[in-house]
């Protein structure tokens, strides 16, 4: 299908758009949706599997480098076994590890569909949430050792070390219970 | 079953409360999507991954739900129920059609004034959905995060430092956070304001729909604004943001009612009070005809031109009137002309109920 605006290149943008009850249909390229900033996504009804499929077999105007654009038959996730190819056809993960086997992929495809975002900004789970703070304080721990013991404090750098072990006893314990 | 037990069945208690901004907001609603770390998301799942989530999730609320009474959660099994009763579910907005329809293992908690529904193995593992009656966005949201929170002292979600909740559609990635507001607005389809107003709330990253979900026309003249991003923003931002762009429809819908009063009162009152009498008189009624009549009268109950008729009889009405409920409160199941009888006695009953 042509695109609606040009009429020269391969339509990938698939909206419908409701005006007091009344459904449109717009088809065009990637090209005018960014000269046309009325149908950027999130500011639209537009379904996720037309975007995902016109990201997919792309006309050129992907937002992206020409090699993230390439996307090997392979790209499948381990854990419920989703190809890329069928993510983008149905639109929708298998699981949570398919985010992680299509990272490379997800940026443009957040972008578009959360206006430009795609880091989580709002709620952390309580649970997780003191975890992921315990992560980064090991972290910084580690790296103070390393400092200690390139400035040879050895005391300092086994207390540090103590206060390590303890952190990462109790991250093994919770994810045990 | 008399009429007034049939009606009070039918309408969740939450929705005979009356709540702030309610001449034009009739509910907020709030639903946050969760899955659960260790098993696959429902469109992957077979059905013993599918029966362990329920599992785990119906005995972590018992054991957290020994509190107060009306607190407690009621769970319904969808294979257990028949067509019927999942229409009249997805009808009163506690289940969505695609748990009554799609879903193979589909399950939903409730409370008992139902305003709050936990759907369990729709799309994703859990949704958690709050409704309050009116405006009341920090209301529906906080309790949303409360059963959140309880269900999270049991599971570990599926959740990461970058991307949030993980959803199994791209589209909810993040907070998991859909926020709708159901409006009445009339007046600004009867001015033809709307129009232009529908592209501008677009333009800011809203969506609107029509009562009855994407691709469907407006019936009533109820529309459903919901924030469509769910990423990279939080929670309370997107609230702030959707209250805002709410607060300002509300101000036009009112404005654009005091220019009809104003300017074409005679005209209004005119056609108001022909609506009044089709619902009053007619014999057999489309549910488009008698949305929109309904729309009318609802109208003229907020400016006191039909005095004397209570506040949620469009709400009621809307509910009562759709194929699902007509066919439960006859008992049998009606083709569609059959319907449209049934649904011209139900309000012509209804209205006789008022006290006028
Ligand atoms: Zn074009
Ligand atoms: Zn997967």
């Amino acid at each position: 299908m042509n695109c609606e605006e040009c009429h020269e290149r391969e339509a990938s943008l698939h909206f419908t758009k409701i005006i007091n009850g009344e459904k449109t249909e717009f088809h065009i390229c990637e090209h005018c949706a960014k000269e046309k900033g009325e149908f950027l996504p999130g500011s639209n009804s537009f379904s996720i599997h037309q975007l995902l499929s016109g990201l997919l077999h792309g006309d050129g105007h992907v937002p992206n480098t020409p090699s993230s654009n390439f996307i090997p038959p392979s790209l499948s996730c381990e854990k419920c076994g989703m190809s890329y190819y069928q993510f983008a056809k149905i639109g929708r993960f298998g699981c949570d590890n398919c985010y992680k086997a299509f990272d490379s992929k997800l940026n443009p495809i957040f972008k578009r569909v959360h206006g430009g975002n795609t880091l989580h900004a709002g709620k952390i789970p309580l649970r997780a949430g003191s975890s992921i703070q315990e992560k980064k304080q090991l972290q910084q721990l580690k790296q103070a050792m390393q400092q200690y013991i390139l400035n040879e404090e050895f005391e300092k750098a086994a207390e540090t070390r103590d206060v390590i072990r303890e952190i990462e006893h109790r991250l093994q314990q919770g994810r045990d219970t | 079953m008399s009429l007034e037990r049939f009606i009070s069945d039918a309408i969740s208690p939450w929705m005979k409360r009356e709540g702030p901004e309610s001449d034009i907001v009739l509910s907020s609603r709030v639903r946050l999507a969760r899955n659960i770390q260790q098993y696959v998301f429902p469109i992957a799942a077979d059905k013993e991954s599918a029966h362990e989530v329920i599992a785990s999730i119906s005995s972590c609320m018992n054991e957290e739900k020994d509190a107060a009474e009306s607190e407690k959660l009621e769970m319904l099994m969808m294979e257990e129920l028949k067509p019927v009763q999942k229409r009249v579910l997805v009808e009163k907005h506690l289940i969505s059609p695609n748990l009554a329809e799609q879903a193979k293992y589909g399950a939903v908690l409730m409370n008992a004034d139902e305003s709050v529904s936990i759907m369990l193995n729709e799309e994703d593992h859990i949704r958690i959905q709050c409704l309050a009656p009116g405006l009341q966005l920090e209301e529906v949201l906080g309790k949303a995060n409360e059963m959140d929170d309880l269900i999270e002292k049991n599971v570990d979600y599926a959740f990461d430092e970058k991307r949030g909740y993980l959803t199994s559609c791209p589209t909810n990635v993040g907070t998991g956070l859909r926020a709708s507001i159901m409006m009445h607005l009339p007046a600004l389809v009867l001015t033809k304001k709307i129009s232009r107003i529908i592209p501008a709330i677009n333009q800011l990253g809203l969506a609107v729909r029509g009562i009855y979900g994407e691709g469907t026309e407006a019936q009533g003249n109820i529309f459903q604004i919901s924030n469509q991003m769910t990423l990279g923003k939080s929670e309370e931002d997107i609230m702030e943001d959707l209250a805002g762009v709410v607060m300002q429809v509300i101000q036009q819908e009112r404005s654009a009612r005091k220019q009809l009063q104003d300017g074409l009162k005679l005209q209004l009152e005119d056609k108001l009070f022909r609506s009044l009498g089709t619902l009053e008189n007619c014999r057999i009624i489309q549910s488009k005809e008698a949305a929109k009549c309904l729309s009318d009268v609802r109208l003229g109950i907020d400016l006191e031109i039909l005095p004397g008729i209570s506040k949620t009889i469009l709400n009621e009405l809307m509910i009562l009137t759709q194929p699902g409920f007509l066919q439960q409160y006859a008992g049998e199941v009606l083709t569609p002309e059959e319907r449209d009888i049934r649904r011209a006695t139900l309000i012509r009953e209804r209205i006789k109920l008022e006290n006028r």
